[in-house]
C-alpha cells in the first residue's frame, strides 16, 4: 500500500478519502433505490441500539451533571445565575448530545458494523454476493447505514432529556438553584431550532460513523488481524472526524440562526 | 448453449507486483475447460478478473459480446447472473444455514414461490450430497461440505458459465471423481462452459476439453487437451508429473544452481518424487449412459478438426485416433497409419509392442485394427 504511493508523499491517503467518498456516493445513491432491505434494517436498527442504549444512557447522566456544575458555578461568579439553566441546556441539547451520541455510535455501533462487514470480506462473502449480482452496497451497507442514522437521532433525543433532567438534578439539589429560575430561563435563551441542530447533527454523525465503518470493513488490510486493525482505524478515523465535521456544522449554525436575545 | 468468453491482452499486477501479462484465451461455448498452475502463479486472480470483482490493467474480457473490464456497473450486474462461481473455500454467508445459502440467489433474483424454491434448493442439495445437512450454519461442516454447498449455490440459477476455483481440494479421491461426474453431466444437461482451477492431474486429464497452464506470469499453453497433455514443454512435463526435477521450484521459480544440484542428486538415485509418466492420451470422462451427449464436445470435435493441421503432431495424432471411423470419414481424414490411441504412458523401457493394452474402451475402437506399433512419443531423458 504505501510503497505504491511513496513518490507523493500523502497521495495514499487522498486516494483512500476519495474511495471513501465514492462508498459515501454510492450509499446515497443506494438509499433511494428499490427493493429496499426492510428486514436487515430492522435487525441492525435493533442490534446497534441494543449495544448502544445502556452505556449511552450511562454516560449522558455525568455529562448532563458536569456541565451544570460547570456552567452553574461560572454564572455565579458572574452574577448570571438565573441563566444557569438556559446556558447548561444549550450546550447539553446542542453540543454534549450529538457527540456523545456520535461517540457511542461510532465506539459501540460502528465498531461491530466494521468488525461484521470485515469479517464478511476476508471469507469472500462480500465477493461471493456481488458474484450472484446482488450488489453488497445495496443488500447490507445500506441499511446498516439507515439504522445506524435512526438509532443516532433516537439516542440524540435520549441523552438530551437525560442531560437536561440531569442538569436540572444537579443545578436544583447540589447548587441550591431554584427550579423555577431555572425553568424560566429555560425559554428565554432556548429556541426551537437548538433541538433541530442538535438532531440533525446527529443523523449526520450517525451517517459518517457507519460509512466509515462499512469502508473500513469493505477495504480490512489482509488477514484476520487486518479486520481487527480496521475496526480500530474506523472508530479513530470516526471520532477524528465527526469532531471536525461538528466545529464547522456549529459555526454554520451559528452564522445562520441568530440568537435570541439579540 | 453456455456463453462465450474471449479473453484477449489481460495484464494484471497488484502495485509493483506483476501477477500476470498479456493473457489471450477463447473459452468455446459450452466446453470444460481446466486452468493449471503452481500455487501462486495468480489463478484465483485470473476467474476474479473474469468476473469484474479485480480490475485488470488491461485487456479485455467479453462474455457474450459484453467487456467486463470496461462495461458499466449495471450491464456487469447483469452479465454476473449468468455465472455460477464456487469460490476457493465456498464462501457461504456465514449467518444463514445451508438451505438459506442456496435459496439466497433464487429469492433475489427470481420471483418463483417458496415450495418451488425448497424444489430446487432441495434437488441441488442432493446432487452435491448434503441432504439433511440444510439447517447447518456454514461453522458446522466440514471444508469438504462448504465446498459443496458453494457448489449447490453456484449452480441453482442454471448458469451459463461456471467457473470452479479448486473444486477438489479439500475433498478426498472419492468424492473428487464423483464432482468430476458431477461436472461433467451438468454441462451435458445445461450445456454450460465450464472453467475449472485446479492441482488435480487426475481430474485434469479426464475431465476437459481444453487445458491451460499459467507460469512465471504468463499463460504457457492454452488448447484442445491432447496439446497438453502430449506436450514437451518442461514445465508441463513437470506439473503433470508432479516431480521436483525441472523449472518449478517450492518458491515460484528455481536458479540454475539448484535446478542443477537437483538433477545431479537425482542422477545419483534420489527420488524426484514423481512416480510415474502421467503425460499422454487417456479417454475423456463421458456423461452419465442416459444423458443427452455434450452439445459442447460434438461443437468441439468441428472446431478442432478444423485446426488440426496446426497442432503438433502428437496431439494431432490422439486427436484422430479419439475419432471414430465414421467421423473420419466425415471430416474426410485418412485412417492413421499408426496409431497408440487408447494407451497411457507407461514408465519402463519395455520394448514399445510389449507394453500391455488397456482394455479396449469404445471411444478408442481403431487401437486393435492397426498394429499398435510405439507409444505416442519416446520418454525424454532418463530421469
Ligand atoms: N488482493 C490482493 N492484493 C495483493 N496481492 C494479491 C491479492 N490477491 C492475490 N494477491 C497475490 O497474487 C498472487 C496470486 O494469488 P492467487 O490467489 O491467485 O494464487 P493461486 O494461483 O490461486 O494459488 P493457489 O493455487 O494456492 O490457490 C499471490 O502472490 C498473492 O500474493
Ligand atoms: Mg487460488
Amino acid at each position: 500500500m504505501s510503497s505504491r504511493s511513496a513518490t507523493v508523499p500523502g497521495l495514499g491517503m487522498l486516494r483512500e478519502t476519495g474511495k471513501l467518498f465514492a462508498l459515501g456516493l454510492d450509499i446515497s445513491r443506494g438509499l433511494f433505490q428499490r427493493p429496499f432491505q426492510l428486514r436487515e434494517f430492522i435487525q441492525q436498527a435493533w442490534f446497534i441500539a441494543s449495544v448502544t442504549i445502556l452505556p449511552t444512557a450511562l454516560v449522558a447522566i455525568p455529562f448532563g451533571a458536569i456541565i451544570s456544575l460547570q456552567f452553574g458555578s461560572l454564572a455565579s461568579q458572574l452574577g448570571a445565575e438565573s441563566y444557569t439553566g438556559a446556558g447548561s441546556v444549550l450546550a447539553t441539547v446542542q453540543q454534549a448530545a450529538p457527540l456523545v451520541t456520535a461517540l457511542l455510535v461510532a465506539g459501540a455501533g460502528g465498531s461491530a458494523i466494521c468488525a461484521d462487514i470485515g469479517a464478511r470480506t476476508i471469507r469472500e462473502e462480500i465477493d461471493a454476493m456481488e458474484v450472484l449480482g446482488v450488489s453488497a452496497v445495496q443488500r447490507l451497507i445500506v441499511p446498516r447505514v439507515l439504522a445506524c442514522m435512526l438509532v443516532a437521532v433516537l439516542l440524540n433525543g435520549m441523552v438530551s432529556v437525560i442531560g437536561v433532567l440531569g442538569g436540572y438534578f444537579f443545578n436544583v439539589v447540589l447548587q441550591g438553584g431554584t427550579p423555577g429560575a431555572y425553568l424560566a430561563s429555560f425559554s428565554a435563551l432556548a429556541q426551537l431550532p437548538d433541538l433541530w441542530v442538535g438532531e440533525i447533527k446527529a443523523l449526520i454523525f450517525g451517517f459518517l460513523a457507519a460509512v466509515v465503518a462499512s469502508y473500513r470493513g469493505l477495504n480490512p488490510p489482509p488477514g484476520p488481524k487486518g479486520v481487527g486493525d480496521a475496526v480500530n482505524q474506523s472508530v479513530v478515523i470516526t471520532f477524528l472526524l465527526l469532531f471536525v465535521v461538528n466545529v464547522v456544522m456549529t459555526l454554520i449554525y451559528l452564522q445562520l440562526v441568530p440568537p435570541k436575545l439579540g | 448453449m453456455g456463453a462465450e468468453v474471449v479473453i484477449e491482452g489481460l495484464t494484471k499486477s497488484f502495485g509493483k507486483q506483476a501477477i500476470w501479462r498479456d493473457v489471450t484465451l477463447n473459452l468455446p461455448p459450452g466446453e470444460v475447460s481446466v486452468m493449471l498452475g503452481p500455487s501462486g502463479t495468480g489463478k484465483s486472480v485470473f476467474l476474479k478478473s473474469m468476473i469484474g470483482l479485480l480490475k485488470p490493467d488491461k485487456g479485455k474480457c467479453e462474455i457474450n459480446g459484453t467487456d467486463i473490464v470496461r462495461c458499466s456497473e449495471r450491464k456487469l450486474y447483469e452479465t454476473r447472473k449468468l455465472f455460477g462461481v464456487l469460490f476457493q473455500d465456498g464462501a457461504l454467508f456465514g449467518s444463514m444455514n445451508l438451505y438459506d445459502n442456496v435459496a439466497f440467489p433464487l429469492r433475489e433474483h427470481t420471483k418463483k414461490s417458496e415450495t418451488e424454491v425448497r424444489k430446487i434448493v432441495l434437488e441441488k442439495l442432493e446432487l452435491t450430497g448434503l441432504s439433511g445437512a440444510e439447517d447447518k450454519l456454514p461453522g458446522e461442516i466440514s471444508g469438504g461440505m462448504r465446498k459443496r454447498a458453494g457448489l449447490a449455490r453456484a449452480l441453482v440459477l442454471d448458469p451459463e458459465i461456471i467457473l470452479c476455483d479448486e473444486p477438489d481440494s479439500g475433498l478426498d479421491p472419492v468424492r473428487t471423481a464423483y464432482l468430476s461426474q458431477l461436472l461433467i453431466d451438468l454441462n451435458a444437461q445445461i450445456d454450460a462452459t465450464i472453467l475449472i482451477v485446479t492441482h488435480n492431474i487426475n481430474l485434469a486429464r479426464t475431465v476437459p476439453d481444453n487445458i491451460g497452464m499459467l507460469f512465471r506470469k504468463e499463460l504457457v499453453m492454452f488448447g484442445p487437451r491432447e496439446v497438453l497433455l502430449t506436450s514437451d514443454e518442461p514445465v508441463v512435463e513437470q506439473f503433470l508429473n508432479g516431480r521436483r526435477l525441472g523449472p518449478i521450484g517450492m518458491s515460484e521459480e528455481k536458479d540454475s544452481a539448484q535446478m542443477a544440484l537437483e538433477q545431479e542428486q537425482a542422477d545419483a538415485g534420489h527420488h524426484d518424487g514423481s512416480t510415474e509418466d502421467l503425460r499422454g492420451i487417456v479417454p475423456q470422462l463421458q456423461p452419465t449412459p442416459g444423458l443427452p451427449e455434450r452439445q459442447g464436445a460434438i461443437r468441439r470435435k468441428d472446431r478442432v478438426v478444423q485446426v488440426l493441421h496446426t497442432l503438433p503432431e502428437p496431439a494431432r495424432e490422439g486427436i484422430i485416433a479419439s475419432l471414430t471411423p465414421e467421423e473420419r470419414r466425415h471430416y474426410g481424414i485418412p485412417e492413421p497409419a499408426v496409431t497408440a490411441g487408447g494407451r497411457t504412458q507407461v514408465q519402463g523401457n519395455l520394448p514399445a509392442g510389449d507394453v500391455a493394452d488397456l482394455p479396449g474402451s469404445p471411444a478408442w475402437p481403431s487401437a486393435e485394427q492397426s498394429a499398435p506399433t510405439q507409444p505416442l512419443r519416446p520418454r525424454r531423458g532418463g530421469a
